[in-house]
């Protein structure tokens, strides 16, 4: 039966997705169709946000093309509808048809959905829906087989790594806080997606939750946990709604079995992402990371051995279990297995969402299925991150290829800089976004990132003398090797990528007659 | 060795927005200053010359006080395009100390700075003011064509 | 009581199980600068002093918070180990606002000493003059925030020894301040019981008694140890040291 979906996640509600939502819903009603005849279902990310609102059309024919359109104004919602009955795509003479999307165009085509195979299809806001679409069948499976050490086994197999960007094998680590001498254990979804051009996870938390549920579920019960929590960012409203409807919608259903998932909402810090700090903010204290060892899985939230995992992470668990870890295994390339979600920004036509198999090229993920040209470099790893010149933009990409580069995967943002982008200033940015999210505790962190961004400031105006330049890196070598947390580990990061690649836009010394030293 | 076995020492002394008391300090070497003139030639100072213009070929020029208006940054240019040895003398020579607690009060472009955010400083003497035995062990191994080393709390400490 | 064996900068040493790279280091006599340990208060690893190159390990360990492990190998006196130290007094140098010959800590202050320790005769960075508040509200003490380097000294202190916890840390980053109570005037803090050990605690002038002025602090950072040890083993220094 023909179908209409309506992307409701963040982006498109931006661009006016409820109200092309309500239009169709009264164009339909103005047709004297009943809802029955005429599906309107409201779904998550579809995928293309630059040109959203986006919604998609579904043939009644079996197998039946999806059609897709972006940005329609709500006055033209009968037109849609209309298209929808008649099962074909807008004429050339429609007005419509400026509105099409190629539903085949690499964006898509190339796309290997694991962890968003659902995302866009099941509506976010009904557990029957979810469970229609065999979500939840994984959870029951294992529990019915009762073998966690098995369920642990086979991640491990599949090469899954933490995909909130320090890529620690998932397997290894479910088994560390597995084989912890007895008591109680927790697990805690790191939902604080903070990194600036990341919306992976929101795109999960907000579109398909109970994938994200039944993966922690899955966890709890493969390291013996009957407490979880799940820290998502304040700066999610639509996540948090989400998350808790599916929550209420589970305990009612009873489907968590003994398991107690609560939610807990964070309070605008980034440093939050950071595990230890997020256990401490759980906890009721300030989000203040403190020295590993010993790690959470040893010892974590209330003193406890506690597994963190990212959203990515374990949204991936149920697809893995479901299709196996060799199957898994068999995507992705050398010591980076699976497939990767990327949030694409920047400068390119289109942003959006893409899931590719590890060991993809940058280039294949920005210029064939982003549609980039003119571009200067790729920053990837956010502010942990570095940038991936246009020349090795064919470099695979993978923890260890991006690595080697100067840079890191990262949690998935991509941000497309553009030619005439200045790298000084790109540095500048993620540096004081560094300097303003530093928690304050550590001296190299709290104090280096406000001087490196007075530096990078010296040079964004043409004013950086050599001396200066000399004072920038050993003080990036010094918050890097010094600092106690990977923010300020990461933070010089950006600024040592742009001198690897870019380092002639730093050298532009003002001569001193004076030979005077660096600024008062 | 003898005073006459090598060139004497064209020693000068500048006070910019300081408040004299390293100078002072300066003169509590009592007569181990007859040491230092058996070496060195004083060619300018507030205390030790009445020579109006900062002269050429100095090697060694103390500098006391920190640069808070336009004559000290005129006069502190000179000192360095004149002079082989910058030695900041004192706290405010080197962070701006005392003179630079107006800045608590000042938009950043009317604010005190210290000698080095003008020029290239060689030598650096911390105190408020450097005692006398701490100016010594700077000015003795200049004397004898030997670079100071400055180390430990009685040579190093701040205040 | 197991014994283990590790080496420091080449020189094997033995320690009971249980010692610390920091305490290790005391006890071979290793000049180790450090500004947020205290004994007698919870390590925290905050000032990145205590840094130490760990063969075998990713990263540098602060000896305050790593406890020895059989056969480690530790260096101390690096090249880079002393460049880092360096820069990291220069940062809380050029943070707050340090004017050491108007202070009452004026010789009798850790960050003098820690200056002192890396060689420190001037700092290279950009001073950033920040608009910093004193609370002079307290009948005895005050607070000089324009001292402050946030070691975090005195909110252990106020939290462990006199379980008060009058003091702790408000916002993040370079704004982070020391607060009293729910950020109140510290006089109006009824939690406060005037037991100054966080005066005793503090490294700089930052937190002085009113009766000293400039140069005239008396320092007395081994209060904390001390009460730790009557605490734990209820002797006072006077009753003879603890075994």
């Amino acid at each position: 039966m023909a179908r209409i979906r309506c992307c409701t996640a963040s982006s498109c509600r931006a661009a006016g997705g409820q109200a092309l939502l309500q239009a169709l819903e009264q164009a339909r009603r103005d047709q004297g169709l009943a809802p029955g005849a005429l599906p309107i279902k409201a779904v998550g990310c579809l995928r293309l946000c630059a040109r959203g609102p986006l919604v998609a059309l579904d043939a009644a024919a079996h197998g039946g093309s999806q059609r897709l359109y972006g940005a329609v104004p709500p006055d033209r919602a009968p037109e849609l509808v209309q298209l929808a009955l008649e099962g074909h795509a807008a004429g050339d003479g429609s007005s419509l048809a400026a509105h099409g999307i190629d539903a085949e165009h690499p964006f898509f085509a190339l796309q290997q959905p694991v962890v968003l195979e659902a995302l866009g299809l099941v509506d976010p806001e009904s557990l029957d829906d979810a469970l229609a679409q065999g979500t939840y069948s994984q959870l029951q499976r294992c529990r019915a087989d009762g073998q966690p050490a098995q369920l642990r086994a086979c991640i491990r197999r599949s090469g899954l790594r933490g995909r909130g960007g320090a890529g620690y094998p998932t397997g290894l680590k479910w088994d560390t806080v597995a084989l912890q001498p007895p008591g109680p254990r927790l697990v805690v979804c790191n939902a604080d997606e903070g990194d600036p051009g990341a919306f992976m996870d929101r795109a999960v938390l907000e579109g398909d939750p109970h994938r994200l549920l039944e993966g922690l579920a899955i966890a709890a019960f493969a390291v013996g946990a009957q407490l979880g929590y799940i820290y998502l960012r304040a700066e999610y409203p639509l996540a948090i709604a989400r998350l808790r409807l599916a929550l209420q919608q589970l305990r009612q259903r009873g489907l968590l079995d003994g398991l107690d998932l609560q939610l807990r909402v964070g309070a605008g810090a980034y440093v939050c992402g950071e595990e230890t700090a997020l256990l401490a903010s759980i906890a009721g204290g300030r989000g203040t990371p403190r020295q590993r060892p010993p790690y959470p899985a040893q010892q974590g939230l209330f003193g406890c051995p506690t597994l963190i995992n990212n959203v990515e992470t374990l949204a991936a668990v149920p697809a893995i279990l479901r299709r196996g870890a060799d199957w898994y295994a068999a995507l992705g390339t050398g010591n980076s297995r699976g497939t990767k979600v990327f949030s694409l920004s920047g400068a390119l036509p289109h942003t959006g969402l893409v899931e590719v198999p590890m060991g993809t090229s940058l280039r294949t993920v920005v210029e064939t299925m982003g549609g980039a040209s003119g571009v200067k470099a790729v920053q990837t790893g956010g502010p942990a991150g570095g940038c991936i010149p246009a020349a090795l933009l064919d470099v695979p990409i993978a923890y260890e290829t991006l690595a080697d580069l100067g840079s890191m995967l990262g949690s998935g943002g991509m941000v497309v800089l553009p030619e005439g982008l200045p790298m000084p200033q790109l540095a500048r940015y993620f540096m004081r976004f560094c300097a303003s999210e530093s928690c304050g505790k550590c001296v190299p962190c709290r104090a280096g990132t406000v001087q490196l961004e007075q530096l990078l400031g010296r040079f964004c105006e043409g004013q950086g003398t050599a001396d200066d330049l000399q004072q920038l890196e050993q003080l990036c070598h010094m918050v890097q090797a010094t600092s106690l947390c990977g923010l300020g580990q990461g933070a010089p990061n950006p600024v040592l990528g742009a001198l690897r690649h870019f380092r002639h836009e730093f050298e532009q010394h003002r001569l001193e007659a004076d030979g005077a030293g660096s600024a008062p | 060795m003898s005073p006459s076995s090598r060139p004497r020492l064209r020693l000068a002394t500048v006070w910019l927005a300081g408040c004299s008391g390293c100078h002072m300090s300066l003169l509590d070497l009592d007569d181990w200053l007859f040491e230092l003139a058996r070496f060195a030639d004083v060619v300018y100072s507030p205390i030790a010359s009445d020579c109006k213009t900062f002269p050429d070929n100095v090697d060694v020029v103390l500098v006391e006080g920190a640069v808070a208006n336009a004559d000290n940054l005129a006069l502190a240019k000179r000192l360095r395009r004149c002079s082989r040895v910058v030695v900041a003398l004192g706290d405010c020579a080197i962070s701006g100390n005392v003179t630079a607690l107006r800045n608590l009060c000042l938009p950043p472009l009317q604010r005190v700075v210290p000698l080095q955010a003008v020029i290239r400083v060689d030598l650096f003497v911390p105190g408020c003011p450097p005692s006398a035995a701490r100016i010594r062990a700077v000015l003795e191994p200049l004397l004898h064509g030997r670079w100071p080393q400055l180390a430990g709390p009685d040579l190093l400490r701040f205040g | 009581m197991t014994v283990l064996t590790l080496a420091i900068d080449g020189e094997s040493l033995a320690v009971p199980d249980g010692t610390t790279l920091l305490q290790a280091c005391r006890q071979r006599g290793v000049p180790l600068p450090t500004l947020c340990h205290l004994d007698g208060l919870q390590p925290v690893g905050a000032c990145r002093l205590c840094l130490l190159e760990l063969e075998g390990a990713a990263r540098l360990v602060p000896a305050c918070l790593t406890p020895v492990a059989e056969g480690m190998v530790v260096r101390s006196d690096t090249a880079q180990l002393r460049a880092f130290r360096r820069l990291t007094v220069e940062l809380l140098f050029a943070e707050g606002n340090h004017v050491c010959a108007v202070c009452v800590a004026n010789g009798a202050c850790e960050l003098q000493d820690a200056a002192v320790a890396v060689g420190l005769d001037h700092g290279r960075l950009a001073q950033q003059w920040p608009a910093r508040a004193v609370d002079a509200s307290h009948p005895r003490f005050g607070l000089d925030h324009n001292r402050c380097i946030l070691c975090t000294r005195c909110v252990r202190a106020c939290d462990q020894l006199e379980g008060a916890h009058v003091w702790d840390v408000a916002n993040r980053g370079s704004h982070c301040q020391i607060i009293a109570g729910l950020d109140q005037p510290w006089g109006s803090v009824e939690a406060c019981t005037s037991c100054g050990h966080c005066v005793d605690a503090c490294p700089t002038g930052a937190l002085f008694d009113k009766q000293e002025t400039c140069t005239e602090r008396q320092a007395r950072p081994q209060r904390a140890a001390a009460l730790r040890q009557a605490r734990d083993h209820g002797r006072w220094h006077n009753q003879g040291v603890v075994p």
